[in-house]
């Protein structure tokens, strides 16, 4: 394995050496021996897991929902009618109707696009807060990293649902798309700080290495230093850090909505359904199994996809 | 190591302090209408207006009025006098009925997390790769995934409705039985993470010189685990747990309101739904000081133990 060569870099070699053409295998004998580099060594790794491509399969499931939910059902989401209370499953509502009389598949189709949006922009914007402050705290060292630290020790002693809470009680408006970004915008100030100290070691352990001090040399300033060096370098782990992130960012979304202070009704939201559900559960349990297995199944993708890219970049567990 | 907890006490200071004025500021000040704000979306009638007025000094204005009011909200706190909800019952009061409750639910979260946790981590420590240890992998990814909005109801439905196994709520003065279910479910997560802490110290530890030592000192295996390695493994899941019972009295929210357990959670809980500014603030402020001080007492316990941190 070649130590120097960058994550980002080696990922175009692996993903041009294709599936199958392992170097060192008997076929290709004879042929000059490639090293393999960190990132081909990683997606040989995670080929072989069911559990990455079925975390993979869900991811892309779940993004297809929330992106064209018509694919999935035919049936509104918001036509609801009182005198299918709790009706059997009928007329593509594969499970039955709420207590409202919703097609209550239809409603958890919908909510995919609530939840992933929340969870996407939260993880863009904590990563891009996260880049900055870790890249600044990294490569300046000093008294800016003491200051940036001391930010982040703060920022992660302030308990999250609490800070929410107190945050998204001063947003009285029922606008949807200023709930959302409500929302985002608290989950993003709060959620930043794991990934940023990520980004800082990173950048701590990229800026000794040789290629940097070599740039240096050339006469390379900073910023060149850090866009075209540093960051590649300091990106793979984040964006790693970041998919964890974004299945709790989901997940956070559902509690914050299920506790009413996060998104409101007429948004579909995982959250707000399981809470509906879990009223009316003595009648009809589907309304609130149907949301909440959605919820956590796609939680628990991201996570797990997550996870195994992680094992896979992480030498040490091999 | 008195240095230290002064040292650590005196930040414990402007921590408060931070925390607080961030709390307060964010609650009360820089809007429009304070008192509409802090009534949420309900009307106020003229006479809660002018009430809320007199009580919170609204009058004055400027940053000087603004950190009188502060000043006011923080000596207020310090001497417990939360004030009152806006359905005029004292919040301490409510409070000194609640906290019990949650102290129990806590405590059996934590020794659930505990007993199966470090139990189940050690052995996946000692046996590692093994199908046991995979599994326990496998299984505290899907408990750590799974959001508590989840996992409660369907705990409280399959558990409590359906196969009838648990009580499904508990009433006014909960039992330890009716509490058992919410906090297996509360402990949940607790018990995933101090179970992956400790799988890993112990794996870390078992390599480590002082382990080898032992090893050929001739000590038996068994004494080597449950002596050497599990004390040095425990540091870090000790300094999780006290965090945790922080973050329980805090996460508590979702399953007391779930299983209708009258602890903080519950009450906070309601005073979101019933849109009770003072009520959230109050609860919110208790328990933000709440965290600060387990966190403290978590810094110099885990000095204690280990004599390698000395902080100095």
């Amino acid at each position: 394995m070649s130590d120097f060569e960058t994550v980002a870099a080696s990922e175009n070699q692996a993903a041009r050496r294709g599936p199958s053409g392992e170097p060192g295998t008997p076929s290709q004998v004879g042929q000059p021996r490639k090293p393999r580099s960190l990132a081909g060594d990683a997606w040989r790794d995670l080929r072989r897991k069911p559990i990455f491509w079925i975390s993979l399969t869900l991811v892309l499931l779940v993004t297809a929902m929330a992106a064209v939910p018509g694919l999935f059902t035919s049936n509104n989401p918001t036509d609801c009618v009182l005198s299918r209370q709790h009706a059997a499953p009928s007329g593509g509502a594969l499970f039955g109707y709420d207590f409202q009389g919703c097609d209550t598949y239809a409603r958890a189709v919908y909510g995919a696009r609530a939840s992933l949006l929340v969870g996407a922009l939260s993880a863009l914007f904590t990563g891009a807060i996260a880049l900055v402050v870790g890249m600044l705290a990294g490569y300046f060292s000093g008294w800016v990293d003491a200051v940036l630290s001391r930010v982040i020790d703060v920022v992660l002693g302030i308990p999250l649902l609490l800070a929410a809470i107190v945050l998204l009680k001063r947003v009285s408006t029922d606008s949807a798309t200023v709930r959302i970004g409500a929302v985002i915008f608290v989950l993003a100030v709060l959620g930043w700080t794991t990934a940023a100290r990520v980004v800082r070691s990173s950048v701590i352990t990229a800026r000794e290495q040789d290629y940097v001090a070599a740039a240096r040399m050339l006469g390379a300033g900073n910023g060149r230093i850090m866009w075209r060096h540093i960051l590649p370098n300091a990106l793979a782990p984040a964006i790693v850090v970041l998919t964890i992130a974004l299945g709790s960012f989901i997940a956070a979304e559902a509690t914050l909505s299920f506790l009413g202070i996060g998104l409101k009704e007429p948004t579909i939201s995982w959250g707000i359904e399981i809470n509906n559900g879990r009223v009316h559960m003595r009648e009809s349990a589907t309304p609130l199994v149907v949301p909440s297995t959605f919820l956590a199944l796609t939680v628990l993708a991201f996570i797990m996809l997550g996870d195994a890219i992680r094992d896979a970049f992480d030498p040490k567990l091999r | 190591m008195f240095r230290f907890i002064v040292r650590r006490l005196l930040q414990m200071v402007v921590a408060f302090f931070g925390t607080t004025l961030i709390v307060y500021a964010l609650m009360f000040a820089g809007q429009g209408d304070p008192i509409q704000a802090l009534a949420g979306e309900r009307p106020v009638t003229a006479a809660q207006r002018a009430y809320l007025t007199e009580k919170y000094h609204l009058d004055a204005t400027g940053v000087g009025g603004f950190f009188y009011r502060y000043f006011d909200y923080i000596s207020n706190l310090l001497r417990g006098n939360l004030g009152e909800s806006l359905t005029g019952r004292s919040i301490g009061d409510i409070l000194a009925g609640a906290w019990p409750v949650t102290i129990k639910l806590a405590l059996i979260a934590i020794a659930v997390a505990v007993i199966f946790g470090v139990t189940a981590g050690v052995l996946a420590g000692i046996r590692r790769a093994s199908i046991f240890d995979n599994a326990t992998l496998l299984l505290t990814l899907l408990v750590l995934g799974i959001p508590t909005i989840v996992l409660a109801p369907l705990a409280q439905y399959f558990l409590g409705v359906k196969w009838q196994l648990f009580p499904p709520t508990s009433g006014a003065n909960p039992d330890f039985y009716a509490l058992l279910l919410p906090g297996i479910v509360l402990g949940s997560l607790s018990l995933a993470t101090a179970l992956r802490l400790t799988r890993t110290s112990v794996a870390e530890n078992l390599r480590a010189d002082y382990v080898r030592t032992a090893r050929s000192k001739g000590l038996p295996r068994r004494r080597v685990v449950s002596v050497h390695v599990l004390r040095n493994s425990l540091i870090p899941v000790i300094t999780f747990l006290g965090v945790e019972v922080g973050n329980l009295m805090s996460g508590a929210i979702i399953t007391e309101g779930v299983f209708n357990i009258p602890g903080v959670g519950f009450n906070l809980f309601r005073g979101i739904r019933t849109e009770d500014g003072p009520l959230v603030v109050g609860i919110v402020s208790v328990l933000v000081v709440v965290y600060l001080i387990s966190n403290l007492v978590v810094d110099i316990l885990y000095a204690v133990l280990d004599p390698r941190i000395r902080y100095e």
